[in-house]
């Protein structure tokens, strides 16, 4: 397989409001990213045969009304769960940003394997306001496709409800255990639970989750807003060396699926 | 079926709740509210919400539509009853519905949600007809029925668009059973006797009927009517009133005017007479520029520059005051709506990339006992304003990237809030043309009875019974909507035929009113009312005709295209409606229900409202009492260490990050430089943004606004504001060269000559920075009545005066193009060892010719790459930039400023100065007074020849910037 044949669907709703920086993105990491709308998807599932990787941009689908993503995901598990469920069991991977890592946990898709639906949510931050700051993010598992392990990465948030919690401390034992824990908010002191390192109170300092395969992945923080050096809040003070670290999220896809 | 054994009931209420305190944040938060009313013993907030479901459901759909949609098993319980109005607390509670009729979009998803569940999972069984929500909050710790109606009234609940039920300490409010519909209305023709009224009548009528037109104006239309020999119907009263308001014609702002006074930047008297002040000042300065960049200036709903080859980008900045002042998170989210919709109807669309806002409000701690009746307090709107500008701004996908708060105490009553929007355009998408034949197709939500009047309701004063009065003009916003109306616009705009229409306004003040009547200006037009979709039944057609409901845009669109719009909107889940046609005879004709209710000519419309000749006057020092605010004053004999902190910690200086951090200013992947920079969140000057993926080409958006100048000279005021606009676009990057501006006008009433001499001033001030900057205006607004009176009993109670006006107040917004965003600068500190520079060439003092050689030389220096930080000088003067750049990177800096280095007081604000950051060589090279270097050690020591020498830690210094906002003001 090519480069160029990395099919991306990149869904957008009634609100989804990130599509054109992660369409950028993909295409930056070499990748042929699609731009459709969940009703044409609803329409014909079977349009997902055609591509590898599905992602859900960031946004206030449906306007986040009853929860953030809660409609969009009730409309997922009614009508695309199941093609979701055949595409990565067919080695495809689902990314969710922000929103989408909203939808991909309320609908049970992640953390999955053991951990079933409804023991994991996210939900409103402690500070129960929307946020915006940089934050510093540890990666937390080895077998995320979407991830280099051992590295840090540097992105925003931009949420009101990312504080990740569980239905019992077993669940995160679990979680921990498992793997599921793919990135972390971690201060330089390598704290876990200090504000405003972990920005919204989030249970072990999850700021994402993958599934056992570590193709499904889902994270609060942005990797689709530091494509460029000149994101990075502190651009005018630093000499960069290597690709952005939210591209790195990209283009780890693009390595792991071209092969 | 066993599931349905159960009774079907057509009313239920399903009630969700935090499953443990710790989760429930917003009871938290309203619980700190409720401490900063001073209801400091209350306990705790218990916040739950509350659905109303009303359809043929049986237990088991109820309890599935709450499992499966409203409740998050992890973080939340629910409980579910039969009928509305069953409630078992344990606490004193109060509930928060809507009231009927005003928009509820959380209610409208849930219902679309809910339906499409049942159908999946219920089948035909179980129908949902109708949701309606609620919050309620168990109040711990409340002592009595007061507490829990204050609660209610001051934190939980704005009564404009929500009522109340409170339960307990005996008092038990019933709950409805069933949804209250809206009042309705029986349709008839109405004719307002007018032909025959005397003076007086008219008068009264135009107050009455909230018309809000002068005499003349009234005069004007008994006239056009006498001669047509019959009376005016209703709506073609209102369709004049909206379209000659203040807000939509800026008569004063074009009005001919005779001024004597003071002359404008030199000394003596002067007599000017102008036949159109706005013509002659701001028009003249962009006429006399003659930038061939500036593509499209004072015509469209925004202004448009040149960006690059391909496309152009459009700027727009509105105020929305009033309504923020009674309903201030409606209104700020309405304000950024309408702006947002500017953008997307300026030419035949451009794509919104960024927002700005700047708030001017009285002081977050003023004495809450001392507020006059029906004014929220500061701190209230402050947080409402940042409420409204978020959750629409953020919902939208749009970067909010600039702005400014701005406080003083003649805002109590009147905040101003400004929404900023630019947008990007392709070059051949700039210009629209009607064309007689078109459809007229309204697109997005509907339209109901929020918002009627906004337009002449804006052209008012406030006065203490206004709440009550125009409760009717507060708009609801529903950002969604506007997102999806903007995803189809777009897909429409740049369909794979073509653009589907010739041309698109938003409905914005005045509603189809407006947006027809300007659209139709030179055609005519033909417009049905019953085909307009209603949110629901009983509006009368003047209120369908002129309601300000928002998330509306109108498109003229050939008939062989509108099979192909309707689709693409269709696709997009936007409904698109035709509603009539334009036509080439100059009429406006509006029918209801066979019946013909408007007929206007356009000519009368658009060219009827008589101009009049006003008298201004200004002489300098005229207001006597008046005191310049700012802390520049040479007499202040406090220690400098204190003088510094204290410096920092004025609100109009003090950290902004409370605000900032709500918003996403991030989104889209544009921004570049963001409101807060370096390592320690400084103050950038302005925010830049990359319009393309593709180009490192570039925009800096910053802002000027120096209302305390105005206490001394408006002329001088003005400049000021030009001066720092451009100042801030600079420090960033911007090239002076290809900088627009924009003017937002915001003045008390204009009834006498002296305020109408201050606007006189402020437009020359204006205009001579402009051509002598070499800025050209590209599009400007102006909001005037910003003043309040209340009753003499009122004033004596509250100490103020019965009248009170704002300081006259000009927003001065720029836009500048960067060629390169690696050149762009951010006003952080770089490098221990680098030197201090300081460039000044006071415009008050040195002219603007000599200030404008200044400025051109830093921002060479800039572009150039020889400058690591540069900030612009400002409120708190020298002392306080030093301080910021040494904040905002955790370095420090010891400087030694000689009177020859810089003349004023290092605390004295000062226009066309900035501080630079430059290596050693470089700097000697400038030729700019070197003042000091950059330390590795977080300390600021700064020496000068008149004062004690300041010392003090940048952690101290970071602390005093940073505390008096940290939460909103709230202590």
């Amino acid at each position: 397989m090519s480069v160029a044949d990395v099919r991306v669907l990149v869904l957008r709703a009634a609100g989804i409001n990130c599509d054109e920086e992660v369409m950028h993105c993909w295409q930056l990491a070499g990748a042929k990213p699609t731009l459709m709308h969940v009703n044409r998807l609803a329409e014909n599932p079977s349009i997902l045969d055609r591509y590898t990787i599905v992602t859900i941009p960031g946004g206030f689908s449906y306007g986040d009304d009853i929860a953030a993503g809660q409609i969009l995901a009730q409309r997922i598990l009614l009508e695309l769960e199941e093609p979701f469920r055949r595409l990565v069991d067919r080695g495809g991977g689902l990314l969710g940003i922000c929103n989408g890592f909203q939808i991909l946990v309320k609908t049970g898709l992640l953390p999955g394997g053991d951990v079933g639906r409804n023991q994991v949510t996210v939900t409103y931050n402690d500070s129960a306001k929307f946020e915006a700051r940089w934050v510093r993010l540890e990666v937390g598992t080895e077998h995320c496709v979407f991830l280099t392990p051992g590295t840090c990465l540097e992105l925003p948030i931009e949420h009101a409800e990312g504080k990740v919690v569980t239905a019992s401390d077993t669940v995160v034992k679990q979680l921990k255990e498992n793997g599921h824990i793919a990135v972390c908010y971690v201060d330089t002191e390598g704290r876990y639970d200090c504000y405003p390192a972990n920005p919204n109170g989030s249970i072990a300092g999850i700021a994402g989750l993958c599934d056992p395969t570590g193709r499904i992945f889902g994270l609060m923080p942005h990797p689709d807003r530091h494509f460029d050096h000149t994101h990075h809040p502190c651009w005018t003070r630093r000499r960069p060396t290597g690709p952005p670290d939210g591209l790195t999220v990209f283009q780890n896809a693009v390595t792991y699926w071209s092969h | 079926m066993s599931r349905h054994s159960v009774q079907a009931t057509h009313r239920w209420h399903v009630r969700v709740r935090p499953r443990t305190a710790q989760l429930d944040g917003h009871g938290r938060d309203v619980l700190t509210e409720v401490h900063q009313i001073g209801l400091g013993h209350i306990e705790g907030i218990r916040s739950s919400r509350i659905y109303f479901l009303a359809g043929s459901l049986g237990e088991p759909d109820v309890r599935l539509i709450a499992e499966e949609l409203l409740t998050d098993p992890v973080a939340e319980k629910y409980e579910c009853s039969p009928g509305f109005s069953q409630r078992n607390d344990l606490e004193p509670a109060v509930e928060v519905h809507t009231l009927p009729g005003v928009m509820n979009p959380v209610a409208m998803s849930t219902l679309e949600a809910a339906q499409r569940l049942l159908k999946a999972r219920v089948g035909k069984q179980a129908t949902i007809e109708d949701v309606q929500t609620a919050r309620r909050y168990e109040i711990v710790g409340a002592r009595n029925c007061a507490d829990l109606e204050q609660i209610a009234a001051k934190t939980l609940a704005n009564e404009c668009i929500e009522t109340w039920y409170v339960d307990g300490f005996g008092r038990s409010d019933q709950i409805p059973d069933s949804f209250p519909a809206p009042p309705s209305r029986p349709f008839r023709v109405r004719h307002i006797p007018i032909c025959n009224l005397g003076d007086d009548d008219l008068v009264r009528l135009s107050r009455e009927a909230h018309l809000f037109l002068s005499l003349t104006e009234m005069e004007a239309i008994r006239e056009h009517f006498g001669q047509l020999g019959r009376e005016p119907t209703d709506l073609e009263l209102e369709t004049l009133a909206q379209t000659w308001s203040e807000h939509c014609v800026h008569k004063t702002l074009k009005s001919a005017i005779d001024y004597s006074g003071d002359d404008f930047g030199r000394t003596g008297h002067v007599k000017v007479h102008f036949d159109n002040l706005l013509k002659e000042t701001i028009v003249a300065a962009t006429t006399k520029l003659n930038r061939d960049w500036c593509l499209s200036v004072f015509v469209d709903n925004a202004g448009v520059i040149a960006f690059d080859g391909e496309y152009g980008l459009a700027f727009k900045v509105e105020t929305h005051n009033h309504p923020s002042a009674i309903e201030p998170y409606g209104g700020a989210a309405t304000g950024v709506g309408g702006c947002i919709r500017d953008i997307m109807g300026c030419g035949l669309g451009a794509k919104p990339i960024a927002s700005t806002d700047v708030f001017c409000l009285g002081p977050p701690d003023f004495d809450a006992t001392r507020l006059p009746k029906d004014v929220l307090h500061p701190r209230r709107i402050l947080k409402g304003v940042v409420g409204g500008v978020r959750d629409y701004g953020n919902r939208m996908g749009i970067p909010t990237v600039n702005g400014a708060i701005y406080f003083d105490e003649r805002y109590l009553a009147n905040p101003l809030v400004f929404c900023g929007c630019v947008g990007l355009i392709p070059g051949d998408r700039i210009h629209k043309q009607p064309r007689p034949g078109d459809r007229i197709v309204v697109a997005g939500g509907r339209t109901g009875r929020d918002g009627i009047h906004g337009a002449t309701f804006s052209s008012a004063e406030l006065t203490e019974t206004h709440a009550e009065e125009f409760s009717h003009a507060v708009q609801i916003g529903h950002a969604i909507e506007e997102k999806k109306l903007l995803d189809a616009l777009l897909l429409a705009r740049d369909h794979p035929g073509g653009c589907l229409y010739s041309a698109v306004t938003d409905c914005g003040a005045g509603g189809l009113s407006s947006a027809v009547g300007e659209m139709g200006a030179m055609l005519g037009a033909m417009v049905d009312l019953d085909d307009v979709p209603l949110k629901y039944s009983g509006l009368r057609y003047d209120e369908i005709w002129i309601s300000e409901a928002q998330e509306r845009m109108v498109f003229a669109v050939l008939p062989e295209r509108l099979e192909a719009l309707l689709a693409v909107f269709a696709d997009e889940e936007v409904e698109a409606t035709v509603i009539g046609t334009f036509t080439d005879d100059r009429i406006l004709r509006v029918r209801y229900q066979g019946e013909t209710v408007g007929e206007l000519d356009m000519k009368f419309l658009h060219e009827g409202v008589p101009r009049v000749t006003l008298t201004a006057r200004w002489t300098t020092g005229q207001n006597e009492g008046s005191r310049p605010a700012g802390c520049g004053d040479q007499n202040d004999d406090a220690a400098p260490n204190n003088r510094l902190l204290r410096a920092l910690g004025e609100l109009n200086t003090a950290s902004k990050e409370w605000v900032i951090r709500q918003y996403d200013h991030e989104v889209q992947g544009r921004s570049v430089i963001k409101p807060l920079v370096g390592t320690g969140f400084g103050p950038s000057d302005a925010a830049v943004l990359r319009p393309r993926y593709d180009g490192q080409k570039a925009v800096a958006v910053g802002c000027g606004l120096c209302p305390e100048l105005s206490d001394i000279d408006p002329y001088r005021m003005a400049v000021a504001a030009v001066d720092e606009a451009l100042r801030n676009v600079i420090c960033v990057g911007a090239n002076p060269e290809h900088t627009a501006i924009l003017d937002n006008f915001c003045w008390p009433k204009v009834d006498t000559a002296e305020s109408l001499g201050a606007l006189v001033r402020a437009c020359r001030g204006a205009s001579d920075a402009a051509v002598a900057y070499g800025l050209p205006f590209i599009s400007g607004k102006d909001s005037l009545n910003n003043e309040f009176s209340m009753s003499a009993d009122e004033a004596k109670r509250t100490g103020l005066p019965e009248q009170i006006a704002i300081p006259y107040t000009l927003l001065i917004s720029a836009l500048g193009v960067i060629e390169d965003v690696r050149q762009c600068v951010s006003m952080d500190l770089k490098e221990p060892g680098n030197c201090l520079v300081v460039a000044s060439a006071p415009v008050d003092r040195v002219g603007l010719d000599k200030a404008c050689a200044m400025h051109r030389r830093v921002s060479e220096l800039i572009r150039a790459g020889k400058v690591r930080a540069a900030h612009d000088v400002s409120d708190g003067g020298l002392a306080v930039a030093i301080a910021e750049m040494c904040v905002a990177s955790n370095l420090g800096a010891t400087v030694n400023v000689s009177s020859e280095a810089y003349g004023d007081s290092i605390f004295a604000p000062s226009a066309t100065t900035y501080v630079l950051e430059m290596t050693m060589a470089v700097a000697e090279a400038s030729g700019l007074p070197v003042i000091g270097r950059v330390e590795a050690g977080p300390h600021v020591r700064i020496k000068s020849d008149r004062l004690e020498p300041i010392d003090l830690p940048v952690a101290e210094l970071a602390e005093a910037w940073r505390a008096p906002l940290a939460q909103g003001g709230g202590r």
